[in-house]
């Protein structure tokens, strides 16, 4: 059974679907998902996250760059680039994620994000995907304007505050027939602005375990977010940002502007 | 669950030895921000445990660094406030496999089981001046760096403040200043000490991968 984390009445609560979009409390209270504020829905270790795991989406940011840049993007696939995300990034469904004003390009990254269920080490990728504990939606902002080619991506363009989204469910891995095969989706304001589908990841689950975890032990709670396909289009303040995987849920965000965090 | 998140290039000599190579391709000019990475929760380990060093791991670089662990949340602090966020400090060793090219984040260089030896923490009341302090490494009892937090090229309050700019550090996480330049070459079998003056110690021996307890 897929589950939330969802604070009704000032405490913490466990909820799983109702009818009509309703959800149950795990009391038994069946409430409305605006009444609740919701949490990441499981306890989060590691955030890696892919650059570049969707072929189009390199193509996408390789017309974009210079022809040196171009040719950096293509050659960086052969392998996984990974980066890891600090735990001041993270925020739940409907969530806010601050804007900067110095921000020229901000995107949106709908990412099937993948939550590790027991200790992996030198695992090979025929067995990796028993270590797949389920799964959430992730949406995993950028600043394009504040790339600077060292570790890149840098952490001021990845790993600011709210700028990882995770839920609104955990879903289990058994309940996921076919993870490499789910269509992705992202809305802004209701217009489809990204779309496509986990089977064209360039290194897939397996392989991003079997990859991770040759040179470090993956543990419970670490979530992989595999890379988004193409569609970045560049988010304001106050826009809604829905980002959908098929069979695991939506993920609301709201863009806010610095003016909100001033007092 | 804690961040730790360390500083590349902020002292001074390791700044200069990267100048040349910052003008390059795919570089083309120097970070106008802290190059920044994280060490994840995989990494951490005491003072006294063992590291192991995977088969096609040779060789190790030390990483002697100060690290400032935060007793409250630092969010968008001032220089000059980013003192009154700090608990106290630690010795930390952070490991890494030497590597010219910073382009991609260091995953395989930083990122491997045990490679964040954490010293004990010292309060800040007992540490005056963060920014003037002995650091240095012994391998198998020997002196083989003596360097300074004098040499940093962002202060340490300068560098909470550029940070919290956009990440928050929230009670218990760990900011690593930065390591010198020139770091001391380890291999399985040292046994490798940081040292931070009116800090304390961070104290672990290498073994070879599968005899590591």
């Amino acid at each position: 059974m897929r589950t939330g984390r969802v604070v009704y009445g000032a405490a913490v609560h466990q909820c799983t679907p109702y009818e009509h979009g309703q959800i149950l409390l795990d009391d038994g209270r069946v409430l409305d998902e605006h009444q609740v504020q919701w949490l990441v829905p499981f306890e989060v270790r590691t955030i890696f996250a892919l650059a570049l795991n969707y072929a189009d989406h390199a193509t996408e940011l390789a017309a974009k760059s210079s022809a040196d840049q171009g040719q950096f993007l293509k050659a960086q696939v052969s392998e996984p680039v990974v980066f890891l995300k600090g735990h001041n990034t993270l925020c739940g469904h409907n969530g806010l994620t601050r804007r900067p004003s110095d921000a020229n390009f901000m995107h949106y990254e709908c990412e099937l994000s993948v939550v590790i269920g027991r200790e992996a080490k030198n695992v090979p990728r025929a067995r990796a995907m028993e270590f797949v504990g389920g799964y959430t939606v992730g949406n995993d902002y950028a600043i394009r304007n504040f790339l600077e080619p060292y570790y890149r991506p840098n952490l001021r363009v990845k790993s600011r505050d709210g700028c990882t989204a995770l839920g609104p469910w955990f879903v289990p891995a058994g309940e996921v027939k076919d993870p490499m095969n789910l269509r992705l989706t992202t809305h802004v304001n209701g217009a489809l602005v990204q779309e496509g589908n986990t089977r064209d990841m360039v290194h897939d689950i397996a392989s991003l375990i079997e990859y991770l975890s040759s040179f470090m032990t993956l543990s419970p709670g670490d979530v992989i977010m595999t890379g988004t396909p193409k569609g970045s289009v560049d988010v304001k303040a106050g826009d809604e940002v829905v980002c959908e995987i098929e069979g695991l849920g939506a993920l609301r965000n709201t863009l806010i502007a610095d003016w909100s965090l001033t007092y | 669950m804690k961040t730790v998140v360390g500083a590349l290039l902020n002292f001074q000599g390791a700044w200069a030895a990267m100048e040349a190579v910052m003008q390059r391709e795919p570089h083309f000019k120097p970070p106008v921000h802290p190059v920044l990475y994280i060490k994840p929760a995989n990494t951490w380990c005491a003072s006294g445990t063992a590291v192991g060093l995977a088969p096609e791991v040779d060789a190790v670089q030390a990483g002697p660094t100060l690290g400032v662990v935060f007793r409250r949340t630092a969010a968008r602090v001032s220089e000059r406030d980013a003192l009154s966020f700090v608990a106290g400090y630690v010795a930390v060793n952070d490991l890494t496999i030497a590597h010219e090219a910073v382009l991609r984040p260091p995953m395989k260089q930083k990122c491997r089981d045990g490679f964040c030896p954490i010293g004990p923490i010292t309060l800040a009341e007992h540490v005056p001046n963060p920014n003037a302090l002995a650091l240095r490494t012994w391998v198998n009892g020997e002196l083989r760096q003596d360097h300074s937090t004098a040499h940093l090229r962002r202060s340490v309050q300068r560098l909470i403040a550029d940070v919290t700019e956009f990440m928050s550090l929230h009670e218990g996480d760990i900011l690593l200043v930065g390591v010198p330049e020139d770091p001391p070459l380890l291999h399985a079998g040292d046994e490798v000490s940081i040292e931070i003056e009116g800090v304390g110690r961070v104290t672990n021996r290498l073994v070879r991968e599968g005899m590591a307890r």
